[in-house]
């Protein structure tokens, strides 16, 4: 009798399953044609980058990144992104905290001005400052009279790339704090502390790792950016070239190898970003996971201790 | 936090005032710049200098190029994102983190690694441009780059959706009687559709204003592949500003459309979303 039970909730439970899945050739079919996409649009590009930088052999390789006009490049990369995302960084801060932990009209129209970059073309940001920091721009007389350069300079490349990368720390920052809420900051100002040490030590812990992952996106795209340094840079050799306009140039003149090894470096970039991406989100996922079990095992204390009352 | 008045946080004033300034430098006042010297066009001038025939041609293949790239990532991406919430399979997690590759690598190495992949004898073209089918310095080319860099979109739109959907609802549609394919289409597809068309929607603005990966693989031949970011830069090196800037204007408006439009479908999309 219970065998026969049990034989029918087995059936049934089965047939349910077959309810909410998918039969397996089709589950098959569908998992190979995204592994096949994959494959084409993910894979291959990133295996072809470095098939092709190795492609004339390791010396070749080491003679294109060891260039002066490479190495110039690359120390222009580093030094547009070590000023560019502290800036961010400074401001997506000072953002976070006024819009999270205060309330003013026309907040969510500051989050969507916020967001404005995102949506302009590369091209067009880095025309904005040829017009007003260009010869012909508006404060181009003047600048020239000082013997002050922005376009086809550092500047001007550091300026186009903050733009470009300007909302990724604050977009992570934002919803982090609002969800924390003040509460904790408020209790610290009441025990005492003034408002730098409220920041450094509560606040500041609190949102570290969407901090470092808003930085790790910043950073990755301001040593990427192409099109808006492309238009303010004015492209001189060994002068105002980042890795990526430095790989085209390379490109342009069919030195495919050269183009490549400097490319292969970029997606390490790439690579590191995603695995550092990828590891804060494994954390995060944790902390939530142990901070949901603490708060079930407390609930539990109190059902107990509340059950106790009652009896 | 109800009042800013009763509020004992400190330093709304400074971090406000930083917010504002830094905002206004970096971002509104070259907007602003943009949008004076067009100001300083008479509307002839205008309409003249961004309504060429050659700009028409640059807008028609920036548009036509983005809408199939964005279709195929909207068909693609979808099928992904089921693919990676519903079933296991080996490689799974390799994949769900790769996803976001397009995001993460320079696109100006996307359009060199595209472009010699596709070229005759690349990987693929090696195979593909025998059958006649040119993935280099052809608009199929620019479609192929736009493709990867707005990949990740509608996957990561989607996944949040799958994921906290619930399956009771399909079990009870399997109870009473639904197969498979009715329950996809009357339970399923109708909450995946929102977040598809913001992901489409996302995917299809940054294709519009997609310049690096492109002009690696387009061969940026006017009224052949060149696209409208291409068009403004070569206006520039020809010294032609007020050029630059009408197609520069017009590439500007059509995104702020397309902000307010996601901005309206993201709210739409996120009321199927459970918190």
């Amino acid at each position: 009798m219970a065998g026969t039970v049990k034989r029918n909730y087995a059936a049934a439970h089965a047939k349910s399953q077959r309810g909410t899945e998918e039969p397996t050739w089709a589950k098959w079919v569908l998992i190979t044609i995204a592994l096949l996409f994959c494959l084409v649009f993910l894979l291959l590009p990133l295996a072809n980058v470095f098939a092709q930088a190795f492609s004339k052999g390791w010396s070749i390789y080491w003679s294109a990144l060891t260039h002066p006009d490479s190495w110039a490049a690359i120390k222009l990369t580093l030094l547009v992104a070590a000023i560019s995302v502290p800036l961010n960084v400074l401001f997506g801060l000072a953002a976070a905290w006024a819009i999270a932990k205060f309330e003013f009209r026309g907040k969510a129209l500051l989050i969507t001005i916020i967001d404005l970059p995102f949506s302009v073309s590369p091209v067009v940001a880095g025309l904005m400052f040829v017009v007003l920091f260009g010869l012909q721009g508006f404060f181009g007389g003047w600048l020239n009279d000082h013997d002050i350069k922005i376009i086809f300079a550092v500047p001007g490349i550091v300026l186009a790339t903050v733009f470009i990368t300007f909302p990724f720390v604050a977009r992570e920052l934002i919803p982090i704090m609002q969800a924390a809420g003040s509460d904790q900051e408020q209790a610290a100002l009441t025990m005492g502390a003034n408002g730098w040490q409220t920041f450094w030590h509560v606040t500041l812990p609190s949102v570290k790792w969407g901090l470092i992952y808003g930085v790790i996106l910043c950073n990755a795209r301001a040593m990427g950016e192409f099109g808006a340094v492309s238009v303010v840079s004015g492209h001189i050799t060994g002068q105002t070239d980042t890795m990526p306009l430095r790989v085209e140039k390379l490109y342009n003149e069919y030195q495919g190898p050269a183009a490549f090894a400097i490319s292969s470096l970029l997606a390490m970039l790439a690579l590191v970003t995603l695995g550092v991406k990828t590891f804060l989100e494994w954390k995060q996922a944790r902390e939530y996971e142990q901070a949901q079990r603490a708060s079930i095992s407390e609930s539990g204390d109190t059902a107990m201790i509340a059950r106790s009352q009652v009896e | 936090m109800a009042n800013k008045r009763f509020n004992v946080l400190p330093g709304f004033g400074l971090t406000m005032g930083f917010t504002l300034f830094y905002l206004s430098a970096i971002v509104l006042i070259p907007i602003g710049g943009l949008v004076v010297r067009t100001l300083g066009l008479s509307w002839g001038q205008f309409w003249e200098l961004a309504t060429t025939d050659r700009a028409l041609a640059a807008y028609k293949l920036t548009f036509g190029t983005s809408l199939i790239a964005a279709l195929a990532n909207a068909i693609f991406g979808t099928l992904l994102a089921w693919v990676l919430t519903r079933y296991e399979f080996p490689g799974r997690r390799i994949i769900d983190a790769m996803v976001d590759f397009p995001f993460a690598l320079p696109t100006a190495v996307a359009g060199l690694t595209l472009a010699n992949m596709f070229a005759a004898n690349g990987w693929l073209g090696k195979y593909l441009v025998p059958l006649g089918i040119k993935g280099a310095y052809t608009p199929l080319g620019i479609i192929i780059a736009l493709t990867f860099v707005g990949m990740p979109f509608v996957v990561r739109t989607l996944q949040p959706v799958l994921e906290s959907f619930e399956r009771e609802v399909e079990e009870s549609a399997a109870t009473l009687g639904a197969g498979r394919l009715r329950t996809f289409l009357t339970i399923i597809a109708p909450t995946l559709l929102p977040p598809v068309i913001t992901g489409f929607a996302l995917a299809f603005a940054r294709a519009i204003g997609e310049y690096g990966s492109i002009v690696f693989i387009s061969g940026n031949l006017p009224f052949k592949t060149e696209i409208a970011p291409y068009l403004i830069v070569m206006r520039l090196e020809e010294y032609d500003y007020a050029g630059a800037i009408a197609l520069a204007v017009v590439l500007l408006i059509i995104s702020f459309v397309l902000l307010a439009l996601i901005n309206v479908l993201e709210q739409w999309a996120s009321r199927f979303v459970k918190g």
